[in-house]
Order: C-alpha cells, then structure tokens, then sequence
C-alpha cells in the first residue's frame, strides 16, 4: 500500500519520544516536590486549622492520593451503574 | 410598549425621559444606551428568522456587537419602570453585577455564533440569539416577574438546540428539559406570588433562608426554581441528559447561558446563605466520580460543569466580598472555557461523527488545532497558573480558608485534583490522543477554530492579567493570584495528580473507556416510576375504557331515540298545525319571561 501524508509518522506514533516526555514528566515532578525545600510557603488557613497543609510535599501527596482514590471509587462505581447504552431506548 | 418606548430614546434621550415619564408614567432615570439590553439580540434573532441564510449567519455575529455597544451606554444605577396591572414592573435595573453577566453573555453569544457561522440553517442561529437575549434580558430583571418572563423565555428558546438534531432520542431529552424548565419557572412565579403576598413587593433582592415557619415558603420556592436551572444535586440530571444530546454548535450555545443565569440569581439573592457551602460542596464532588467512568466526551464535560459550578455555589454561599467576587469571576471564566472545551469536543463531532471515548483516539495528527485549543482550555479548566481559572478558583478557595471551612476547603481541594484528572487530561488525551483510532478528519471549520482561537486567547488573556476581569467584580476584595505559595502549591497538586494518571494508566488500572449508561437519579423517573406504576396505570386504564364503552352505550341508545322522534314518521317529524305551533311558542317564551322575572 502506497503511503500517503497521511499516513506518516506523526510524533507520538515513535515509542521512543512517548518516554521521552515521560521521563520529562517523572522529572519535573521530583523537581516541584523539591521545591517545597526552596520556599517558605504561608499556610492557607490563618488560625493554624490545618496544621498538616504546612508539611513537605502536602499538596502533591494530596492530589496523588484524591486521584487514586477518585479512580478506585468510580470503577468500583461501575459494578452498580453501569448499564448497557440503550438501557433506556429498551 | 417597553421595546417601542426605549428605540423611542435613542432619538433624544433627554427629553423622552420627561416626556414619557409625564404622558405614559414611565418612570426612566437616566437611560444611557439606545434600548433595553434585550432587545438587539432579540431583533437579530428576529431578522434570522425572515433572511436567507447566507445573511442570516452575518447577523448572527452583527447582533451581539451591537448589542454590546448598546450595553456599553448603560450605567450603574439605571432603573427603568414599566406600571402594569397596578404594579411597576422594573424591566431594567443594572449594577455592577448584571453588567458583568450583560458583557459576558454578550461575548459568549458571539463566540457561539463564530462557531455556528457555517450552519446553513435559520432555527438554530435564531432560537440560540433568542436565547442569549433572554439570558441578557433576566440578568437586567429588576424584579421576579420580569424575571419569571425571562426564565421562561430561556427554556423555550433553548430546547431548539436539542431538537435540531431531529432524532426521536432527540425529541425524548428535549421533552424532559422543557418538562423541568417550565417547571423552574412555575416554581418562580410561585415563590413569587408567595413573596407577594407577603410582602407586598416582587423585588429581586437579598432573601434570607431559615425555617419555613419564620421567613415563609416564598424564598425556598424561589431557591428550588434556581437550583433545578444551576444543576443542584439531585436536580442536575437534565444537564447531563440534554448537553450531550444537542447539535455539536447547540451545546456551545446551551453551556453559555442557563447556568450562569442561575449562578447571577443565587449571588444576587441568596449571597451568604450557609446551605449553598454544603450544597457547592457536594456538586464540586459527586460528579467527578461519574466524570472518569462515562464515555460521552460531552457528558464528561456535562459534569465536570456541575462539579465547576459547585465552586461559584460555595463562593456565593461564602458570602458578599471574596467569596461572591470568586464565584463571579469563576463563572465568567467558565462560560469561555468550558464553551472553548465544548467547541472542541463539537469540532470532533461535527468532523467524525463519534463522540465517545472508546471510538476516538489520535485525532490530532489531522485536527492538531483542535487539539491545542482543546488543551488551552484543559488547561484553563484545571486552574493551571497563566490560565484564566487559576485567577478565579482561588478565590473561591481563599475565601473558604479565610472562612475556617477547614472539611469544604479539602473537598475542594480534592475537586480541584479531580478535575485536572478527568476534564484536563482525560477529555484531550482520550479524543487527540491514546490508541490510534485510524480516523483522519479534516481539521475543524476556519469559523469553528476562529471561535476557538479568540477562547484560548481570553482564557490566556484573563490568565496573566486578570485585573482586566477583578475590575469588573461586584466587591471591593483587593486579592492577588500569583504569590509564590499559591503557584508552587497548585503546580504541586496539578503535577501529582497527571502523575496519578500516567501510574494508573502505565500500570493498567485505569478504567478502560465502555460504551454504556452510567445511572443517574434520573433513573429514579425514568425507569423506576413508571415500573411502579405501571399496574395502577393499567387498572385505570382498563376502568377508563369499560367507562368509554359504557358511555359509547348510552350515546348509541340516545341516537335511537332522537331517530325514533323524529323520523319522517316519528312523533315530531310529521306536519305540526300552525295553531298548535303557536301555542308551544307562546308557551316557551312565557316560560322565559317568569325565569327572566324570577332571576332579577
């Protein structure tokens, strides 16, 4: 088969840049948790509520956590609600 | 009359306001645009409907600018009266608050008509104007009739949007919107009626919420009527069922107007009200979840709005200052992002006539626009710093902390996470990107990427300078975005949350896109009543037809009768002397005369 422009190879199609970018990822992630010893951060709540927002790396422990834990719950999720697509239509 | 008066008052504003204030006792004060705010986008709307449509689309994008111009000549304070069956309904009343929502439907109206430019059609152009002036025309409502007039005019000229798709499925969803949006209206006028007579007054005003028994049934019927237009828990489901069902330009106009006018009620009336904090708080959450399992990128879209819109509840709920200022902005943002993200998600649609998940992937080797637009506003939605949510969630978020809303604050903090994870990577990455899925669209019309283009601009533009947008903002609440905590700590959570995603995804656990139905409350009426009632309905069903074959008994006896009377040889078919026929008549009309005397 002949190979038009359309079917060159495009950016992602190459396994090699894909971890390429994530290596990229992985580290400008270990580079924003370092950070947290760079920078004095000021605590959201005035009164000391939440005394735990002031440790090392909490806000991306959080996110990491809600994520899997957001992910985990919906697929669990699946087991009850989900219904074939034309659940309705029937 | 209004429409007439205020056209009236471009001519020479100054003395028409005397005049008609003396001779038709309208009491204007001060207009300053050429006619009510309404009105250009209704008469575009009109003008659609008559004009070919090769003209018709060119007023599509003309109406809003006018409009906007008009608007421009509105200032703060402006109050216009209109005395109708004894009351003076304020037809137009405007503050800093319905100004912003004047502008930001005025923009959003254009960005969709950009969109919808290359519809060779005049129902959805003309519907979608009408709708955006009914948003335009309820935000300057001073008052809850005005208002009511408005809302209902909002329903009407939206469902067209869904029923352009001209499917039976179509007709289905869009019969259950009106059902719920006349509703909301009913419920508004009734909440209306209550203050009423209560009060004596309809007035648009702060409201306060407590026991029935103290401030009345008024202004919870008033808070229902607005939560079923701004998607609250349990009431949200005809967001979900209808935005996914629309045309792909339908939805850009659908996602604009009708919650964002809901969001101006709450934060005109109901600023403060503690119940919104747990009521933003649980629409900030529940969605997210539904969000990662549903296959519609335009239902994934559909909720993370309501999960959006839970941020501006728990802002208003916060209260006047920081917390309704971020509330604003938010929605004001939102309308531009989630309308680019829309665009997107219709682009790919209208190209390969797919929209779920499981049928996309690798769009952006051809639409590779669409695809950085998408992102722009992936971006945006997810509050990245330099884009314009993150100058508008924090706020909402700082308000909560400063509040001590220590439980609220960490929902939405996990909100926050959840988003970036199911609208900011999830929607481009399982459209653009993922497994390859061999289609090779064209890239989206050059109307469809100009609309998209100006999108990302402004969700960059209010990003990095986004005093442009807090100069606008009903509250004076000095509040600076970008501190050095605020950005290290939100690139932190947004940073470890694609890590989230990337783990789940390289380790296989992240749950695979599947064609289904995902159930919703609206199972509750949808399958559940009518299983339910489905043996009462059949008895009265077979009770109503043994009636209809009883009456269809007596009927058919009667006939009998009259044939039998007055046949050629029945009783009164055959020839009457006239003495006799004179008698009868003198008889009958004696008789009415003594029931005339008697009933004087």
């Amino acid at each position: 088969m002949a190979s038009g422009p359309q079917d060159r190879q495009h950016i992602w199609d190459n396994p090699k840049n894909v971890q390429k970018l994530l290596v990229v990822f992985w580290i400008a992630c270990a580079l924003m948790l370092c950070v947290d010893f760079l920078v004095h951060r000021h605590l959201s709540f005035e009164h000391d509520e939440l005394p735990i927002e002031g440790w090392f790396g909490y806000y991306g422990f959080y996110g990491f956590i809600a994520c899997v834990l957001l992910v985990v719950v919906a697929k669990q999720m699946r087991r009850f609600l989900m219904r074939g697509e034309d659940y309705y239509d029937k | 009359m209004t429409s007439s008066l205020l056209l009236a008052a471009a001519s020479d504003p100054a003395s028409l306001s005397t005049t008609m204030s003396t001779v038709r006792g309208i009491d204007i004060d001060g207009i300053g645009g050429w006619m009510h705010p309404a009105l250009p986008l209704l008469i575009g709307a009109a003008l659609i409907a008559f004009l070919p449509s090769r003209f018709g689309r060119w007023v599509l994008v003309l109406a809003p600018i006018l409009g906007f111009l008009n608007l421009l000549g509105f200032e703060i304070g402006t109050v216009v009266e209109l005395p109708m069956m004894g009351l003076a309904l304020q037809v137009l009343e405007v503050d800093k608050l319905s100004l912003l929502f004047g502008y930001l439907f005025h923009l959003a109206a254009l960005l969709a008509g950009i969109y919808a430019l290359h519809l060779d059609d005049r129902l959805q152009p003309s519907t979608g104007l009408a709708y955006a002036a009914a948003a335009v025309g309820a935000v300057f409502a001073g008052d809850l009739l005005v208002l009511f007039v408005f809302w209902e005019l909002l329903a009407i000229t939206s469902v067209f949007q869904i029923w352009a798709r001209k499917s039976d499925q179509a007709f289905g969803v869009g019969m259950r919107y009106l059902t719920l949006h006349i509703s909301s209206g009913l419920l508004l006028l009734g909440g209306a009626a209550v203050l009423f007579k209560e009060t004596g007054a309809v007035e648009l005003g702060k409201m306060e919420l407590g026991p029935v028994g103290d401030v009345g049934l008024g202004p919870w019927l008033l808070l229902i009527a607005v939560g079923l237009k701004a998607a609250f828990p349990a009431l949200h489901t005809w967001l979900v069922d209808a935005y996914p069902a629309a045309t792909p330009t339908g939805t850009v106009f659908l996602s604009s107007f009708t919650t964002k006018t809901a969001i101006y009620v709450l934060a005109r009336c109901f600023a403060g009200a503690d119940e919104l904090i747990v009521v933003g708080a649980v629409m900030a959450m529940f969605p997210i979840f539904y969000a990662v399992i549903e296959n519609d990128l335009r239902r994934v879209l559909g909720y993370s709005m309501i999960n959006q819109i839970g941020f501006m509840v728990v802002g208003i709920g916060l209260g006047e200052g920081l917390g309704v200022n971020g509330a604003v902005a938010h929605a004001f943002n939102d309308v531009i992002f989630k309308g680019l993200l829309f665009m997107s998600m219709g682009a790919v649609l209208f190209r390969t006539g797919k929209i779920n998940g499981s049928e996309l992937g690798g769009l952006y080797k051809t639409m590779p626009q669409t695809a950085g637009f998408c992102m722009v506003g992936a971006a945006s939605i997810s509050a990245f710093p330099g884009f314009s949510g993150f100058v508008s969630k924090s706020m909402v978020m700082v308000a909560a902390a400063h509040d001590g809303q220590v439980l609220v604050w960490l929902l939405l903090l996990f909100a926050s996470a959840g988003v970036f994870h199911h609208a900011g990577i999830k929607i481009p990455f399982f459209a653009f990107y993922a497994h390859d899925s061999g289609l090779r669209p064209k890239e989206a019309p050059t109307n469809m990427r100009v609309a998209m283009g100006i999108s990302a601009l402004l969700c960059v533009g209010i990003g990095c300078f986004p005093f442009l947008l807090y100069r606008m903002l009903p509250y004076d609440a000095p509040y600076n975005p970008y501190d050095v905590t605020h950005v290290v700590t939100q690139l932190q959570l947004l940073f470890f949350s694609a890590l989230a995603f990337v783990t789940l995804m390289l380790l296989k656990i992240y749950p695979p896109e599947l064609r289904s139905t995902n159930l919703d409350v609206d199972w509750i009426w949808r399958r559940l009543i009518p299983r339910v009632c489905r043996l009462p309905i059949a008895l009265c069903g077979a009770v109503w037809g043994g009636l209809l074959a009883g009456a269809g008994d007596v009927r058919r006896s009667g006939l009998l009768a009259v044939r039998w009377l007055h046949s050629p040889a029945g009783r009164f078919g055959e020839p009457w002397p006239t003495g006799r026929t004179a008698f009868w008549a003198a008889l009958l009309l004696a008789v009415m005369m003594m029931v005339a005397y008697a009933s004087r």
